[in-house]
């Protein structure tokens, strides 16, 4: 803390203007004076003598002339083993100890330490005296969960630094000196297991950033065979209320082929929130089998909690996403919603009396949107090894309506769109991702001739399907109509998923491409069928079949006697591959 | 404190400056005019330049007025005795009754930290059977009405608050036409339920700043009533009009208008009261039911769709009816599955056959011929809407369901319904 202080001179909303005298900069913590408590706030624009400031909670009750402190810090998360599980808000406070504190409610002006100051952490230290380290190459580790967590050097360091001593494999808290480390100058540093870093800027000790190329498995067979994300890439989930964007994103956080997921459940329900902290700690990863909360981070900061907080609450998530991939993991960051976050500076925006850009949004929009999603990336490692923050985030188009400021300026800056839509959804379709309107630039778990011909079969039906609408089923000829079933067909054995089955909830690449190969034999057939009502009738069971061959453990009897079913009928609807045989 | 101001700088539809010093943010002050006495509450400050807005509304205010400063926020009475009770939207009694000055408890509070919610898992029950069998109330939800003008909201919010298996009802009326307010006291005290609601009401004719003040007094209020272990059930009627107020002042106050003139934070307004739905672990609860009115039956219209956004789920009151296929009740699943066996698979059924006579009802509009299994799904259409869907009907859950198995037992065969047997075996109607 500094000595500097400054006095309110006018108070709108979360937004006070503050007179100062020494030197402030742009967004250093402050600290409102009300009553006893001191209320966190953040400076956002400096004119003369008056910093407008934003305040991350509630301001009742503040008036002019009260004192304000600033701190000399920008907003930073703190960095250290302990994140692992916690439940933070949008200011890394973990909630369970605000509780703890104030009981049932989030009363203003309460902070909380964001890792545990007290517990005692196993450190085996990896460098030697005389090593040269630079900031992000890490000196030993401590076992997190199911991880070994690196402890760095400071990411804020310049420069190079001789280790002059570290400490011996023992048990330590965060913030006890475990090395010291000379600059080029014969300074000493002292180094703990924990340091602090802002929020709002990426952190970039890495070698190089590598075009992301693997893909990261959701195991939702619509997204990774069509619309695939690459670990270290970014995809965007549009979608009106109702089509199934968070539990779409509840499902991905539970089966994603990564090692930490992150959720940042921002301006969205309590609910959601609750629903994951009931339901994670009775799950197992699969990966570890260990509890899947182990693997989790949640950054909560609901619709109901301040707006400024929740501005701050992406960045806080992303910070922590590229803390731990510096440690060589996959990190997949789940952002719900974006759109709440671009709300909520817009709502600072208008405070500011900015000149509004379309739908009253910032004109910085656009460019903020883009800093955030390019936080991601697949990138190496001072070590050698590589890690990756891969972004996925929701988007709440008002009206539903993708043309919206939002969603736009997220389509230009993201690798993969899942475009939800309300007709799908209505059908109880899941997961209502259209298979028309989406895209995606990254590879995916199938080859993409593959995924082509299929995406084909679902145009061309699609387009029989409005032509029948208009003509009738008797208007149609039976080829096409025999290739309109096909399209119904693979939607619904392929495209729709059941998420509330443990089998079917969780297909595995090579399930998928098995799957794929069998359907594409199956579609790329000519059928001996003369007639509709039979060529309904033998797709319906063809369908039925398929389904119960979803449900089956891959590679299992019962998954061997399902395929025969499937073979079977197959004869008997004489297919034939088109082109000989 | 307590200092009064005779010099009212300016004024500004409902919202009056005045030079004072000292004055908190959102602290209330009392106006006199020639009318009588007002409540205001600050929700500016530029130095000392204070901004208010009057509650009852900046006509006739003059700017020799006297304004003094209260020195606390906007506070509600809490107690036992206020069931029973009417208020206005500045909270003085709109009965008979005495002011309620006790136990003061400030409005607007913050919000509960998640860790101490628990998923909800409760049923409330209405004897609705569009909503008990359907699409279940759960407590601690909350769940909009969407309904076009003209339907009849506040006839079923009436029914739902004699009939919900709550402790305590709260009704929140915004822009209530007098005739609503009327029919609410009426049809509650002959229905005895009025010994255990608390109406805050605001009619048409109320200044507008008061109808603001609505959704805060009655969830204050219930928050309250819930952490003494009680179900609370809130209802408000009409949000659309609270969003509405808001929009009034906010361009009053030369504020930015995001869409269709709504302010910029629609959504986190909206949200904050919503958000008070909550189950509290080891205590009570409160359920939100709120109508909110689609103008023009526009769904994307930005308050209905700010809503969407944020409920759990909607009851979509169409013609008189609550909509099977707009409704949705996010939560069901959480409860629907723990009443009795044959209800998620009767109530799966039952909408898949109404689907497809809907189907059949369009086929037969358009002139196709109508076939056996046609003619089964148009007699099944009308018996349900007559025996289930039509607000009339008032049945428990397991009447209801009773009710769904005899219509299928009419109208079709064990096989054409696409029950599992072992459910069919047990409870088909035998006649």
């Amino acid at each position: 803390m500094t000595e500097n202080t400054g006095k309110v001179v006018s108070i709108n909303g979360n937004l006070l203007s503050v007179e100062f005298d020494g030197n402030v900069s742009l967004n250093e913590i402050c600290f409102v004076k009300v009553g006893d408590t001191s209320l966190k706030s953040e400076v956002i624009r400096i004119r003369g003598k008056v910093a407008q400031v934003q305040v991350y909670e509630m301001t009742d009750g503040i008036k002019c002339g009260d004192t304000v402190e600033f701190s000399g810090d920008m907003l930073c998360a703190e960095l250290g083993p302990g994140l692992l599980g916690q439940v933070y808000d949008g200011l890394q406070n973990p909630l369970p100890t605000l509780a703890e504190q104030a009981g049932w409610f989030l009363e203003r002006g309460i902070y909380a330490d964001g890792l545990d100051c007290e517990k005692k952490w196993a450190f085996t230290p990896s460098a030697k005296v005389g090593d040269t380290v630079r900031a992000g190459e890490y000196i030993g580790f401590v076992p997190e969960g199911p991880f070994a967590h690196k402890i760095f050097i400071p990411f804020y360091l310049l420069g190079n630094y001789t280790v002059k001593s570290i400490a011996d494999k023992g048990e330590y808290t965060i913030k006890e000196t475990v090395a010291v480390i000379t600059d080029e100058r014969g300074r000493d540093i002292p180094v703990s297991m924990s340091f602090k870093w802002p929020v709002k800027r990426a952190v970039k000790c890495y070698s190089e950033r590598l075009a992301p190329v693997e893909t990261m498995e959701t195991k939702v067979r619509l997204i990774d065979t069509f619309f695939p994300v690459a670990k270290g890439g970014t995809y965007c989930t549009p979608g009106p209320f109702g089509a199934g964007k968070t539990v779409l994103q509840h499902t991905t956080s539970k089966y994603a082929d990564v090692d930490i997921v992150i959720i940042a459940a921002c301006g969205e329900r309590a609910g959601e929130v609750v629903e994951t902290l009931t339901e994670f700690p009775e799950l197992t990863d699969p990966r570890t089998g260990r509890s899947l909360m182990e693997r989790t981070i949640i950054i909560c900061n609901t619709s109901s909690m301040p707006v400024a907080s929740r501005e701050a609450s992406v960045y806080t998530s992303v910070t922590l996403a590229e803390y731990y991939r510096q440690m060589g993991l996959n990190v997949l960051l789940l952002a719900d919603s974006t759109s709440r976050w671009a709300q909520a500076l817009r709502e600072m925006s208008g405070r500011l009396e900015e000149i509004p850009g379309e739908e009253a949004f910032p004109a910085y929009l656009e460019s903020y949107i883009a800093a955030f999603y390019e936080r991601a990336g697949y990138v190496r490692l001072p070590d050698g090894s590589t890690g990756s923050v891969t972004i996925g985030g929701t988007v709440s188009p008002a009206g539903g309506n993708f043309e919206e400021p939002v969603t736009q300026a997220t389509l230009k800056v993201v690798g993969a769109f899942h475009g939800l839509s309300r007709e799908r959804s209505d059908a109880r379709k899941y997961p209502a991702i259209d298979p028309l309107i989406s895209w995606s630039k990254y590879n995916g778990v199938v080859e993409a001739e593959k995924s082509q011909l299929c995406k084909n079969i679902l145009v061309h039906g699609d387009e029989i399907g409005s032509m029948m609408k208009v003509v009738g089923e008797e208007g149609t000829t039976l080829s096409d109509y025999i290739t309109y079933l096909k399209a119904e067909m693979l939607d619904a054995v392929y495209l729709q998923q059941n998420s509330f089955d443990e089998v079917d909830a969780d297909c595995s690449a090579a399930r998928q491409r098995y799957v794929t190969d069998k359907l594409i034999f199956v579609l790329d057939s000519d059928y001996e069928i003369d007639n509709k009502d039979d060529a309904r009738g033998f797709f319906n069971r063809l369908r039925q079949k398929f389904i119960d061959w979803n449900y089956t453990v891959f590679e299992s009897d019962a998954f061997k006697t399902a395929e025969g079913e499937i073979d079977a009928l197959y004869r008997e609807g004489c297919g034939r591959l088109k082109d000989g045989e | 404190m307590n200092k009064v101001y005779n010099r009212i700088e300016s004024i500004i539809g409902n919202v009056i400056t005045v030079r004072a010093e000292g004055v908190k943010y959102k602290e209330l002050a009392q106006i006199t005019t020639r009318f009588g006495k007002s409540l205001a509450q600050v929700n500016k400050i530029d130095g000392d330049i204070v901004s208010l807005q009057v509650f009852a509304g900046g006509q006739g205010v003059s700017t020799g007025d006297e304004v003094r400063f209260l020195g606390h926020e906007m506070r509600v009475s809490f107690g036992e005795d206020l069931l029973g009770r009417i208020f206005d939207g500045s909270g003085q009694p709109r009965d008979r009754g005495p002011a309620l000055t006790d136990n003061m408890t400030a409005i607007g509070g913050p919000s509960v930290n998640p860790t101490k919610r628990i998923l909800a898992n409760r049923m409330m029950r209405t004897n609705i059977p569009m909503i008990d069998m359907f699409n279940t109330l759960v407590v601690s939800q909350k769940l909009p009405i969407f309904s076009i003008s003209g339907e009849p909201y506040n006839q079923l919010l009436a029914r739902i608050a004699m009939q919900a298996e709550a402790d305590v009802i709260v009704l929140g009326g915004m822009g209530l036409k007098y005739d609503d307010f009327l029919y609410f006291k009426e049809e509650l005290s002959k229905g005895g339920a009025l010994s255990k609601t608390v109406m805050f009401i605001h009619t048409a004719s109320d200044p507008t700043v008061e109808c603001m003040m609505i959704p805060d007094m009655a969830l204050a209020v219930a928050e309250q009533f819930a952490l003494q272990d009680k179900d609370v059930l809130v209802l408000l009627t009409d949000m659309t009009n609270f969003a509405d107020a808001m929009k009034e002042i906010a361009i009053t106050q030369e504020q930015v208008p995001s869409n269709r003139g709504y302010p910029g934070d629609l959504y986190s307004q909206l949200a904050s009261r919503y958000e008070k739905a909550v189950d509290f672990a080891n205590s009570g609860s409160v359920t939100v039911l709120a109508v909110t009115t689609m103008p023009g039956d526009d769904v994307t219209h930005p308050v209905p769709d700010n809503t969407g956004y944020i409920t759990e789920g909607q009851y979509y009151l169409k013609g008189g009816r609550i909509e099977p296929f707009g409704s949705l009740s996010r939560l069901k699943q959480n409860v629907n599955g723990k009443t009795r066996k044959d209800h998620r698979a009767l109530m799966d059924a039952m909408i898949r056959l109404y689907s497809s006579y809907k189907e059949t009802l369009e086929k037969k509009n358009m002139g196709f011929s109508m076939s056996k299994w046609d003619k089964k799904l148009l007699k099944y259409g009308e018996l349900f809407e007559s025996r289930l869907m039509s607000l009339s009907v008032n049945l428990s859950l397991e009447d209801a369901l009773d009710t769904g198995w005899e219509i299928l037992a009419e109208c079709f065969d064990k096989n054409e319904t696409g029950i599992k047997s072992d459910l069919t075996d047990e409870f088909w109607h035998n006649k």
